[in-house]
């Protein structure tokens, strides 16, 4: 590994981990990671050659940006998935890898619920923060992109939601990509204590293009006894930026985490998604949409864990493929010795629109104990010349042929997201990508 | 709107290079119902498919024009908008698109941007509608023809007929699969569409159809070709005594298509 080019050194990164006054914990963490991931080798997503893809070298480390001074002077689709201000909004906005605006309500403040900036918490909340970031979901050694994360992580949030706090309304991030010289390196962390809840909701929006561009994302989601995490992100980043997105969970007991995530990224981008049920009785559902389209290639790996007794894993992912992309549709579903009494699901589909897409779907189920439950559906197919016909032959045109066969195919999914909000999101989103 | 006329010359037609239509001529025209009847394999469907340009089908000679129009140079889309229909006899099933949704795309589909109908105005259509070819109000929100029934199929292609008002409609056995009550709301959706600006063309093998929806010309297809014309009472004729008169008078022996 040689020959990779790097846009960064150890300097930099002493720099970086200064000017943010962090704490010495964390340097260390970078320079370790940094040290570590010149040797450590890329992951290796299943069918995916990715060792061509470019996952260092970008602009800047990190660009300052800005920041807006009023959620109504943010861009158009920003407003778009934030609505209108009000009093009981709890919103992170982050410009490039400047955070500008964070809003928490007092109510949740006096019920000792954190939520702020990757650098704040890392200042003010250091010895909460330590205990979570890359030390019990994700590890900063194990490959280069995850290395790479720790050594240069920019920007991101910190969401904990203390024991019985029950948190209604979404609490949302926004991150905006309007700088294409930036580089994305975003740590979340939601850390959900005992019978707590929350919604948490991200996007990743580009409102520029860029010659060459990396997103390096991890998130951690910690669910505590019988607490419920529900997660929903809409990733739209430009394409030529390379993105490997990593978002994990663990569940102690009778802990619930859901996804909603509907990755629409124009960029190549591997995305793993993993759930971990540690605790007896805990549950994990995944619920994915994607739409490929030009000429990006991308991979997804969904995969459910069971550790614990009696958990429950559930992942449902359709994807559309249009022009010449390419995705992978991994999903593994994975029981260990003693997990007796678990239940693993999956279904897999993928929908080509053109004679160049390619889409390729892995139902995976690893089990290691005997009174388990499991089961999987994968699907791979082309739209159906007859459909478009019959669709046609009422006057419909093509182009809206196609997106209602596209819209059609996405909806069983989309249907059943638990999150409203990214419901109406990422129809909107799907309508555009389909439509140019 | 003023009369519109579909006028077929000399067509002939193959799929996967066997020619199926070996010179067809007719004439439609608004305010006039034409049904073609035949035995099975002699023509029909390709016929219908071929008209609304159905991907499969190749038109190897001859012309189809709608008043004028060159239908052959036009796409699927282009065909329906210009006032063409077909109701199929095996309609797509589409997961994830509801009825409703999809009904207003076609009527939208007509209208310019900017133009397009109010919800309310659809959903009060589209209920009258309903109700007259007794279809459950829930059949709207439903997944276009997903897990429909025969009949329900059909119901559901007259209740797009009856949406969209197309000058020309080719019905292509709407009767097949349909119980006598089913017929009876069918034709009368059918029915309720006559008028000086809607022609129609039926295709079907029972002259059971026409006694609900009169023709005013009947053609007999054999061997890819319209073999013999008439009025309402060809069809009579044919319900009484069946095919072999025909085929004794023209000579033929097998009438479907080699």
């Amino acid at each position: 590994m040689t020959e990779t080019k790097w846009s960064v050194d150890e300097s930099l990164i002493r720099d970086f981990s200064t000017a943010n006054n962090e704490p010495e914990w964390l340097l260390n963490v970078r320079l370790d990671a940094f040290k570590k991931a010149e040797d450590l080798p890329l992951p290796k997503p299943d069918k995916t050659k990715i060792d061509k893809w470019n996952f260092t070298e970008f602009g800047a480390h990190n660009v300052q940006s800005a920041p807006f001074n009023a959620l109504s002077a943010l861009p158009e689709a920003a407003q778009a998935v934030i609505g209108e201000e009000n009093d009981t909004q709890n919103v992170y906005v982050q410009r490039n890898n400047t955070p500008s605006i964070l809003k928490l309500s007092d109510e949740l403040k006096e019920a000792g619920v954190i939520f702020t900036d990757f650098a704040t918490a890392a200042k003010e909340h250091s010895d909460l923060f330590q205990k979570y970031f890359m030390q019990q979901v994700v590890k900063a050694d194990e490959h280069k992109l995850t290395a790479l994360h720790a050594a240069l992580v920019n920007g991101g949030i910190f969401l904990y939601v203390p024991k019985n706090v029950e948190i209604k309304e979404p609490v949302q991030a926004v991150f905006i990509h309007d700088d294409a010289q930036a580089a994305l390196f975003n740590h979340v962390i939601v850390a959900a204590e005992a019978n707590s809840s929350v919604t948490y909701v991200e996007n990743y929006i580009s409102t520029v293009k860029t010659e060459q561009g990396v997103a390096n994302i991890v998130t951690e989601v910690i669910a505590g006894d019988n607490a419920q995490i529900s997660y929903g992100a809409v990733d739209t980043l430009t394409e030529n930026v390379t993105t490997y997105v990593n978002r994990r969970g663990i569940t102690a007991p009778n802990a619930r985490i859901e996804w909603s995530l509907g990755i629409m990224n124009d960029g190549n981008t591997v995305s793993e998604n993993v759930t971990n049920l540690i605790g007896d009785g805990s549950y994990a559902d995944t619920k994915m949409v994607v739409v490929g389209r030009g000429k990006q290639s991308m991979n997804f790996t969904t995969k459910v864990v069971h550790f614990g007794k009696h958990t429950e894993g559930y992942i449902l992912k359709h994807g559309v493929m249009k022009d010449e992309a390419k995705s992978i549709f991994n999903g593994i579903g994975k029981i260990e010795h003693g997990a007796s009494k678990s239940n693993a699901e999956q279904e897999s589909r993928v929908l080509m629109l053109s004679e160049k897409a390619r889409g390729d779907a892995n139902p995976i189920l690893l089990i290691d104990e005997d009174d388990v439950t499991a089961g999987h559906a994968a699907s791979v197919g082309r739209v159906d010349p007859l459909q478009l016909y019959y669709l046609m032959s009422r006057g419909i045109s093509q182009q809206e042929a196609e997106r209602l066969v596209i819209h059609g195919f996405l909806a069983p999914v989309v249907n059943k997201l638990p999150i409203e909000n990214v419901k109406k999101q990422l129809t909107g989103v799907i309508e555009r990508k389909v439509r140019q | 709107m003023s009369q519109s006329t579909l006028t077929i010359k000399d067509l002939h037609v193959a799929i996967d290079g066997k020619e199926i239509l070996k010179g067809v001529n007719l004439e439609i025209k608004g305010g006039e119902f034409h049904a073609i009847m035949g035995p099975n394999g002699t023509g029909k469907s390709t016929l219908s498919s071929a008209i609304m340009g159905h991907p499969k089908y190749e038109v190897t000679q001859g012309t189809i024009t709608l008043d004028g129009e060159d239908v052959l140079e036009m796409e699927v889309d282009e065909r329906a908008r210009a006032g063409l229909f077909l109701a199929m006899q095996y309609p797509s099933e589409i997961t994830g698109v509801t009825n409703a949704e999809f009904l207003r795309s076609a009527v939208n589909a007509r209208r310019e941007e900017g133009d397009e109908i109010s919800l309310m105005k659809f959903i009060r259509q589209m209920d009258g509608n309903m109700d007259l070819l007794e279809m459950d109000q829930d059949m709207a929100q439903r997944y276009l023809n997903e897990g429909f029934s025969g009949g329900e199929k059909k119901r559901n292609e007259i209740l797009q007929l009856m949406t969209i008002e197309p000058k020309i409609a080719i019905l292509d056995e709407i009767d097949s699969g349909l119980d006598i009550d089913a017929l009876k709301v069918v034709s009368k959706g059918i029915n309720k569409m006559r008028g000086e600006d809607f022609g129609c063309l039926m295709i079907t093998h029972y002259q059971r159809l026409l006694n609900y929806i009169t023709p005013d010309h009947v053609h007999v297809m054999m061997q890819g070709k319209i073999v013999k014309s008439g009025g309402a009472e060809l069809a009579e004729r044919l319900e009484a005594e069946g095919y072999d008169w025909i085929k004794q008078e023209l000579g033929i022996e097998d009438e479907t298509v080699q």
